[in-house]
């Protein structure tokens, strides 16, 4: 057994030369371990007369707290080297893209429709839909236009042979709606529609939105509010809107919707062809003629109606120039509409 | 409906710029389509006279002019065949800009001088075609600018006319809307009776023998003008005035009388029609419904057979005409007819309506007469036909003849325009503006829609009626609301305020079964498909391939052939759009679509499908490049049914359907209910279709995809153990059976069974395989214990050698 400070050299430089936390961590059990030198040094102290016991108890103790420092402060430096090189081991490069699947997304007239259909359920409409292969009745005659009449030359339909054809509008729902006799109602009735007609800005399949609304006193002027705060609501826009008369068999006045132009505030531009108006909606109230079609009190009940084109609603929120876009699927054209 | 203002100006003087007048009509219910000049722009063209005409020296095509502009002469070289002396012309002179920005500088042709050029309709954008140079009257001043003496600058405004305005689809029509509108006067030309010329029609005159006209279809046709006249010049040219008109009207000049025919039209609105009176069988002409059998050779050179319900003017010989739609050959007017005899007859609606277009033709008379043509209109139009055709063809002119079908009350079979009541409320009510009385009785007025019954006061008492009479012209004003409209449209719409409906919603239902479609299509978006909308109709060719022998609803008038029947299943488009973006060097493409499909004899059905070609993954770093397989179409409909319901949603269950591949294809069940299917294309079709690998499908009824909420189950507070299990078995053996052997044979302490490896080759024999399970065991009240696995185990090995002659690995 050595004297003490020879001891505690020893093991300092021991600890100093410790290069990993496993050789330290051995050098540290060596010298406290039950056979250590530290023990030993204080086993030792029960030979010693009692007088000199705490003086060189507290010797050895201040050795052993000097040695357990080392170690410690050793062992910091060594655990901060030891992260240190498995973060300079462990560097990866950031920039490469993450693994695993791409986010697909949502046609842009679908998108369109939700966002139409948010809109007006969030004021309380309630939605509906109908058969896409309708009747005469439906399509035409319950909407106050009879056989041979000239707005039949308007909608270019297609027929099956039995008769039946492919909706030409919306519309047939509101028939379909009104006959169920829970009124009052308000709702809106989007879907696919078709006509005979094939170019770039038509196509023989394309969505409508129709909007119906029928309760005690509810006029014009409400039919007024409501379109304006849609589309103001859709196109997050304070624009203007106008209303000019128009005809459709089945609305009494009847009018064409024009909205101040999205592109350019109604300054006039290629789009709305330099008039500052674009055409938007067709609406008005619901004649007379389709209430007794449908079973309604006219004498209690007044309503509006009123319809748009989604595909167009489409085409001006999310500037897409051509119609034809919408159906040909062409991935490189829908993957533009992923974002929620 | 083009209209001049120039012509305009000779009913009404609104005294508005025509942008102005525009809008007004705009937001009258008239849109103005467009807005254009008489003649596209051109400059430095003036009015000259051909002095002398000479054969050019070098050609033999060309002269050589001498034209005067007053004052001046010039030497212009000319090819048209029509360049002779005394011809008043135009003349581009040199700086001169004509349409297309064609510059007229002087030139020398084949080495003679040419200051100028003399200019065809055509080449000033007058014509599409043009014979020659233009030929202007003789009274016209030399040296005028041309664009200035033709009213070349005159505005042409286009307007839309709804179909419920057939009294607006003339000259005539739009004035008094202008009048109404502005307040301004409205006047119109000289419609004054024209006696018969006597002397003309002395005794061995031809103007004697008039035709006779009998009405046999009395409830079509209750009125008919005629009136014969003779000696007329039908050779000589239109004037320009008439045939200026027509042009900005976009109609072609034919013959003087058939042009003055066709302005009548224009004009006032009246169709009307003049037979070569020589060629009419029997003098006699009947107006009557079509018989079994007969057809008519129309002006525009088809023969059409004719139905029972199509109204015809016949002679003694059958049918000469269409009833208001259009005029025969066999009598038609050219230019040697010297014997002319008018028809100005009224047609009701419902007896024109619709038959031209059963024959694709939509005409001038007949948009009018299934509108509604004023029946008292008539008169006036045969007498201003006349006046006009005397001034343009010469003639002598004999007598007005009516003929008529009268009613049980002795007055003309004709419509009788109603009366019709309106309770001022009721605009209100409508509209939303309140309005008193005698302001609904002012604005109507103005559209000569009168009151009858007496003075409206603005303090009319609740319930009060009135009473107007519909004017003759409006066929669209027979009841109370279109009496409002009217009022709507007269004080502008823009006058009607914006009022927010107060109503107080009921609550609604909110049925958690109910998968909302954001969701639904969130899913496959989130997961890498991308939405398609594709046509309900598709090809019957590719549609019989995939679901052979399965009626589908064809359409009688589709397109296109390829787009000719309703789809039966979302696939036939989704294949078709596939094979585009392959077309498109897109390789991978997963593209699916929410849409009805339409069964025959069924309702439609409501499907959600897919379309997957191409890697399992986008092609990336780290990631193999396998092609997708149906379990990775099985995840994405796996993850569906996570959505709608626990425990999984949905079972696959092998089945073949004849468009996929049999051993890769399966039924897609819910809750034992058949839902839909998932597989890959068939082989055959794979090739047939030329997909360079094999396309995955899924299809399912968006019906069936109800949502089951979530019910909690107590949580367990004891610890899991999992054991792993290596059952080797026949290749056959399907995991379905595996599974149910497991479940069957253990008891209620398994609570979770996967599986985390299939293998085989090495070690296993072949035609068996194994099956890598991981069991997942806990109880509700106490830890398990070794001995309890242990049983639980044994019995599940005992099973499946039992059931499925399994072995085990190690």
């Amino acid at each position: 057994m050595g004297d003490l400070a020879t001891l505690l050299r020893q093991a300092l430089d021991e600890v100093t030369a410790s290069t990993t936390l496993a050789a330290l961590d051995e050098v540290r059990v060596r010298w406290l371990g039950k056979k250590g030198a530290f023990t030993e040094q204080l086993k030792a102290l029960g030979a010693l007369p009692a007088a000199d016991r705490p003086a060189v108890g507290a010797r050895i103790n201040e050795a052993k707290q000097q040695f357990e420092a080392a170690v410690e402060s050793t062992r910091e430096a060594l655990a901060g080297a030891a992260v240190e090189a498995e973060l300079a081991a462990g560097r990866i490069d950031v920039s490469l893209p993450g693994r695993g699947e791409a986010r697909g997304g949502i046609h842009p007239v679908t998108r369109a429709r939700l966002r139409i259909e948010r809109i007006f359920r969030d004021s309380g409409f309630e939605v509906a839909t109908g058969p896409e292969i309708e009747d005469d009745f439906h399509n035409f005659e319950a909407l106050n236009i009879p056989a041979d009449h000239p707005a039949r030359a308007m909608h270019d339909t297609f027929y099956f042979p039995d008769g039946r054809l492919l909706r030409t509008h919306t519309s047939p729902v509101q028939i379909r709606e009104l006959r169920k006799g829970r009124l009052p109602l308000a709702m809106i009735m989007p879907g696919r529609v078709y006509r005979v007609d094939y170019d770039m800005t038509h196509s023989p399949m394309f969505h409508q939105v129709e909007g119906l609304v029928v309760d005690e006193g509810v006029n014009f002027a409400n039919l007024k509010a409501v379109l304006q705060g849609f589309l103001r609501a859709f196109f997050e826009k304070d624009l203007r809107m106008r209303l000019r008369p128009s005809y459709f068999p089945f609305t009494e006045p009847s009018a064409e919707v024009d909205m101040s132009c999205v592109f350019c505030d109604g300054a006039g531009c290629r789009v709305c062809k330099h008039t500052g108006w674009l055409e938007i909606a067709g609406c008005g109230m619901v004649h007379p003629n389709v209430f007794a079609a449908a079973g309604v009190d006219a004498q209690r009940w007044t309503g509006y109606a009123f319809g748009m084109g989604i595909e167009r609603l489409a085409m001006l929120r999310y500037g897409v120039s051509d119609l034809r876009l919408f159906y040909e699927s062409d991935l490189r054209f829908l993957r533009q509409f992923g974002a929620a | 409906m083009k209209l001049p203002l120039s012509w305009l100006k000779g009913w009404v003087d609104p005294g508005l710029a025509p942008r102005e007048l525009g809008d007004r009509m705009t937001l009258a219910g008239f849109e103005l389509e467009s807005i254009a000049s008489a003649a596209p722009a051109f400059s430095g063209v003036v009015v000259a006279e051909i002095l002398s005409a000479e054969r050019h020296p070098q050609a033999d095509k060309l002269q050589v002019c001498r034209v005067s502009i007053g004052g001046t002469e010039l030497q212009i070289v000319c090819g048209a065949a029509n360049a002779r002396a005394g011809l008043r012309t135009a003349l581009a002179q040199v700086g001169a800009v004509l349409p297309g920005d064609l510059k007229i500088k002087a030139a020398k042709l084949r080495g003679v001088e040419s200051a100028g050029m003399l200019c065809s309709a055509k080449e000033l954008g007058l014509a599409e075609v043009s014979d020659g140079i233009l030929e202007l009257p003789a009274d016209l001043a030399l040296g005028a600018d041309l664009r200035a003496v033709l009213d070349l600058d005159d505005p042409l405004l286009e307007f839309a006319i709804t179909p419920n305005r057939g009294d607006a689809m003339s000259v005539q029509g739009l004035a008094r809307e202008v009048a109404a509108l502005t307040g301004a006067a409205l006047g119109g030309p000289d419609c004054e009776p024209i006696p018969a010329a006597v002397e003309g029609a002395s005794a061995g005159s031809p103007a004697q023998k008039s035709a006779s006209v009998s009405l046999s279809a009395g409830t079509a046709c209750p009125r008919f003008h005629h009136r014969v006249l003779v000696d007329i010049d039908n050779a000589r040219p239109s004037p320009l005035w008439l045939r200026e008109r027509l042009r900005r009207a976009g109609q072609r000049s034919i013959s003087p009388i058939v042009d003055i025919t066709n302005y009548i039209v224009l004009e006032l609105g009246q169709p009307m029609h003049a037979y070569d009176l020589d060629k009419i069988e029997g003098r006699a002409l009947d107006v009557r419904f079509a018989r079994g059998g007969e057809s008519c050779d129309l002006l525009d050179g088809r023969t059409v057979e004719l139905a029972p319900d199509v109204l015809v003017i016949a002679d003694a010989a059958g049918p000469v005409a269409m009833a208001g739609v259009m005029g025969g050959v066999r009598t038609s007017v050219t230019p040697e007819t010297t014997r002319v005899m008018l028809e100005v007859a009224w047609f009701a609606p419902a007896a024109i309506a619709g038959r031209g277009r059963r024959y694709g033709l939509t005409t001038d008379a007949s948009q009018r007469f299934e509108r509604g043509v004023d029946p008292e209109l008539g008169r006036r139009a045969i007498e201003r036909a006349t006046r006009l055709m005397l001034e343009v063809a010469g003639g002598i002119v004999g007598a007005v003849e009516v003929t008529e079908v009268v009613a049980e009350d002795g007055a003309a079979a004709v419509r009788r325009a109603p009366r019709v009541t309106l309770r001022p409320a009721e605009v209100g009510r409508v509209l939303g503006l309140e309005m008193p009385p005698d302001r609904v009785v002012e604005l109507l007025s103005r559209l000569d829609i009168q009151q009858v019954d007496g003075t409206a006061h603005p303090a009319a008492a609740v319930g009060e009626t009135l009473t107007f009479q519909s004017p003759s012209h409006r066929f669209d004003i027979t009841i109370e609301r279109d009496l409002i409209e009217e009022v709507a449209r007269l004080v502008g719409f823009e006058a009607i305020p914006v009022i927010d409906a107060r109503a107080v919603q009921p609550i609604r239902a909110l049925p958690t079964s109910q998968l909302e479609e954001q969701r639904l299509l969130d899913l496959f978006a989130s997961r890498g498909w991308q939405e398609g909308v594709h046509f309900s109709f598709v090809d019957p060719v590719l549609q019989e391939q995939l679901f052979p022998g399965v009626p589908s609803h064809r359409l009688s008038n589709p397109i296109a052939s390829d787009l000719a029947v309703m789809r039966l299943s979302l696939w036939p488009g989704l294949l078709r759009a596939a094979q585009e973006n392959l077309r498109r060097q897109q390789g991978r493409i997963r593209l699916f679509e929410h849409g009805v499909v339409f069964p025959v004899g069924a309702p439609e059905i409501d499907r959600l499908g897919g379309v997957a070609v191409g890697g399992r993954r986008p092609e990336q770093w780290g990631e193999d490049e396998a092609p997708s397989d149906f379990y990775d179409l099985r995840a994405d409909l796996e993850a569906l049914g996570g959505l709608v319901g626990q425990a999984g949603g949905f079972e696959f269950e092998r089945a073949s359907l004849g468009c996929l591949h049999p051993g890769r294809s399966a039924r897609i069940l819910r809750n034992g209910r058949p839902v839909g299917w998932a597989g890959e294309l068939h082989p055959r079709w794979v090739r047939e279709l030329g997909f360079p690998s094999a396309p995955l499908l899924f299809e399912l009824d968006v019906a069936a995809l109800t949502v089951e909420y979530p019910v909690f189950a107590e949580v367990s507070r004891f610890p899991q153990l999992r054991r792993d299990l290596a059952v080797v078995l026949a290749e056959e053996a399907t995991f379905s059976s595996v599974l149910e052997g497991v479940t069957l044979s253990s008891s209620g302490l398994l609570r979770h069974v996967f599986v985390f490896d299939v293998y085989r080759g090495m070690g296993i024999e072949t035609g068996r395989k194994s099956v890598a399970l991981g069991l997942i065991f806990q109880d509700k009240n106490s830890t398990l214990t070794e001995e309890v696995i242990e049983g639980e185990m044994a019995a599940i090995r005992a099973a499946l050698t039992l059931r499925l002659g399994a072995s085990f690995r190690e």
